[in-house]
């Protein structure tokens, strides 16, 4: 398979008024398609900075950081944002559905006011993604009206609505109860089977790590460690 | 597009209570200034209609001087047979004149045969001048109101001298009055009717025909003092009035400079300056509302953009390119405007309509019992909707952008 992601010692640092404070110092991986990924380790470890840097949100200080072939560190507001609309879906811990839109208007959102896609493919694609992820029959209700893991289902399949590359999502599971939780990540695993989508997440629950084909550890900036179930990673 | 603004209608409408009140500022504004605008416009279009229908014209033409020196009505300033040709001849080619008259004026002695005092006399012909000033006839309080009551050996008197002296319908008076020559000349009149008095310049003249002006002053030939141009449509006034001006501007004297001066009403009548305070109090007033929707749309957005900081990181984050997360938040200053601007002028013209409605009374000068008839053109209405409207758009720029340059990473950490 080939190398969505290839990061060489990619760092990040913060400037703080006079301080500096080096939130990554050097990693690197390489994370191929169809993948899997977590990146777990404690609070301050360096995980959502790094997920930051995947999804185009911020630009690394130092190193290179190559996805789907293309040097991100380089791209400019607008060029980010075009970037991350056609390659990149998010999920986010507090779910970040727009409130006053439905389930399946939040769904089709991208399509709209990134992708501009036609009415019938937007119809087609949000009827088949709301299925996939369970919420079919939830699709008229809004985000107030729908439970947390009924939530972070519809944000997954807005993250996949403009069939993306690459998933990124910050701590999932860290608003949703255990079964939610595990309900999530197997829909993420089925998704990333289905549609050969990579999900890289970040995480500290460890209720899931054992269901996730590669873990990376990171500590202090750091990569400390990874566990390879899938073999899909050369690190 | 039809997205785009669906999405802005249900966020404003996230927030109802505040997007009502915006909204009922924008509406009483808007009503303020429709009403304002209504009854200011009718009250200065009745009064310029009063003014330049009963007696003072739309337009008037004298010799070059006359109009400086026209407190003393001087008989030497009156404009000759040949350049009453000259006028005649220009009328009657320059488009868009409905009517003219022409008038002889002087000061003169006015006795009752008790008592004598002083009178400002228009020697005109019936006729003609009823044309040119319709609302002349109506201005008779006593008498009949038609031309009879100027016939040859008849004169109007102004109502507050007629009350001095205590003169009536059919009584006889003596006007007497000094000739170019400086010899002095008097001629009897029958009072063939009281006119009342008007508000401004000339409108407390007396009124005789034009052959006994001619007669008492001596004048054996056909001069006249002054033209009165009635125009047939009032928008058309300043055109006509140009026309006129330069047409005439290229008859000389012997000397090369111009022979005549041609005036519009508000160059004639003090009433123009109360009208220009009009439209200056209409353009504060329109000031004030437009701040109002600026300060009020402005203030709701700017909270808009904060209270939303994180959905704004969330749809940038997705990949909404900062223009169209600009277009997001314009759009809704833009309902906002469109609602509001719409509301406003429904709720406005519906109480213009009861204003109508309600006949309300109002004097002006002498003048009583005027009906204000509030009206406002549809262009006003458009124009004064679609700078709201504007304002609107213009008031959420500044969150928008503000909006739109939020980096998506410092929006999603925002708590």
């Amino acid at each position: 398979m080939a190398s969505l992601i290839v990061a060489e010692n990619l760092a990040k640092t913060y400037k703080m008024g006079e301080v500096e404070v080096n939130a990554l110092k050097g990693v690197d991986f390489t994370i191929e398609e169809g993948s899997l990924v977590s990146f777990v380790g404690p609070s301050g470890s360096g995980k959502t900075t790094l997920l930051n840097l995947i999804g185009c949100l911020d630009k690394p200080t130092g190193g290179r950081l190559l996805v789907e072939g293309t040097d991100v560190s380089g791209l400019g507001r607008k060029e980010g944002a075009r970037f991350r609309g056609q390659n990149i879906g998010f999920i986010f811990q507090d779910f970040n559905l727009i409130p006053v839109l439905t389930a399946f208007e939040n769904v089709e959102y991208p399509l709209i006011m990134v992708q501009s896609r036609p009415v019938s493919e937007r119809q087609e694609r949000v009827t088949g993604l709301l299925a996939a992820v369970g919420m079919a029959d939830q699709k008229d209700k809004f985000p107030d009206q729908l439970s947390g893991g009924q939530k972070q289902r519809v944000a997954i399949a807005r993250a996949l609505v403009t069939n993306p590359k690459l998933v990124m999502a910050d701590e999932p599971t860290a608003n949703l109860d255990h079964d939610a939780a595990y309900g999530i990540i197997n829909l993420m695993e089925n998704m990333k089977d289905e549609l050969k989508t990579t999900f890289i997440f970040s995480t500290h629950d460890t209720r899931i790590i054992g269901e996730v084909e590669i873990v990376y550890t990171l500590e202090d900036g750091r990569l400390t460690g990874q566990q390879i179930s899938g073999g899909k990673v050369h690190g | 597009m039809a997205n785009l603004f669906k999405i802005a209608m249900r966020n404003l409408f996230r927030y109802k209570r505040r997007t009502l009140l915006t909204m009922a500022l924008i509406v009483a504004g808007m009503v303020f200034v429709l009403v304002f605008v209504a009854v200011t416009g009718s009250f200065k279009n009745m009064m310029i209609g009063h003014i330049t229908e009963s007696f003072l014209g739309h337009i008037q033409i004298h010799k070059r001087g006359y109009l400086a020196s026209i407190d003393n009505l001087p008989l030497h300033l009156n404009l000759l047979p040949k350049e009453v040709e000259m006028v005649e001849q220009v009328l009657s080619i320059t488009e868009g004149v409905e009517a003219y008259s022409e008038r002889i004026k002087f000061g003169g002695g006015f006795s009752n045969f008790q008592q004598t005092t002083n009178i400002r006399v228009n020697g005109v012909d019936p006729d003609r001048e009823f044309k040119t000033c319709p609302l002349l006839i109506s201005r008779i309080v006593k008498g009949k109101r038609d031309a009879s009551s100027l016939e040859n050996g008849k004169i109007l008197v102004p109502e507050l001298l007629a009350k001095g002296l205590g003169i009536k319908v059919d009584d006889t008076v003596v006007v007497v009055a000094t000739n170019r020559d400086g010899s002095v000349n008097g001629k009897t009149f029958v009072v063939g009717g009281i006119l009342e008095s008007a508000t401004g310049p000339g409108g407390r003249d007396g009124y005789m025909h034009i052959e006994d002006a001619r007669e008492l002053l001596r004048i054996t030939t056909k001069e006249v003092s002054e033209f009165v141009i009635r125009v047939r449509d009032f928008s058309r006034v300043e055109s006509v009035h140009t026309q006129l001006k330069s047409r005439l501007s290229e008859k000389l004297s012997k000397r090369g400079k111009p022979i005549f001066e041609v005036h519009n009403w508000e160059k004639l009548s003090p009433f123009s300056n109360i009208s220009n305070m009009i439209d200056i109090m209409t353009f504060f007033v329109k000031l004030m509302l437009i701040s109002v929707v600026l300060i009020s749309i402005m203030n709701v957005m700017i909270m808009a953009v904060y209270e939303r900081i994180r959905e704004i990181g969330t749809i940038s984050a997705i990949g909404t390119l900062p223009g169209k997360v600009l277009s997001l938040f314009v759009a809704e200053g833009f309902l906002l405007g469109i609602m509001g601007t719409i509301s406003g002028t429904v709720l406005g013209m519906v109480i213009v309509f009861i204003l109508n409605l309600s006949k309300i009374t109002f004097s002006f000068g002498r003048q009583t019992g005027l009906i204000l008839s509030p009206a406002i053109g549809i262009w006003e209405v458009v124009t004064i909707s679609l700078f709201v409207i504007g304002m609107a758009v213009v008031a959420s720029l500044q969150p928008a952008w503000k909006a739109s340059r939020m980096e998506p990473i410092d929006a999603l950490r925002h708590v």
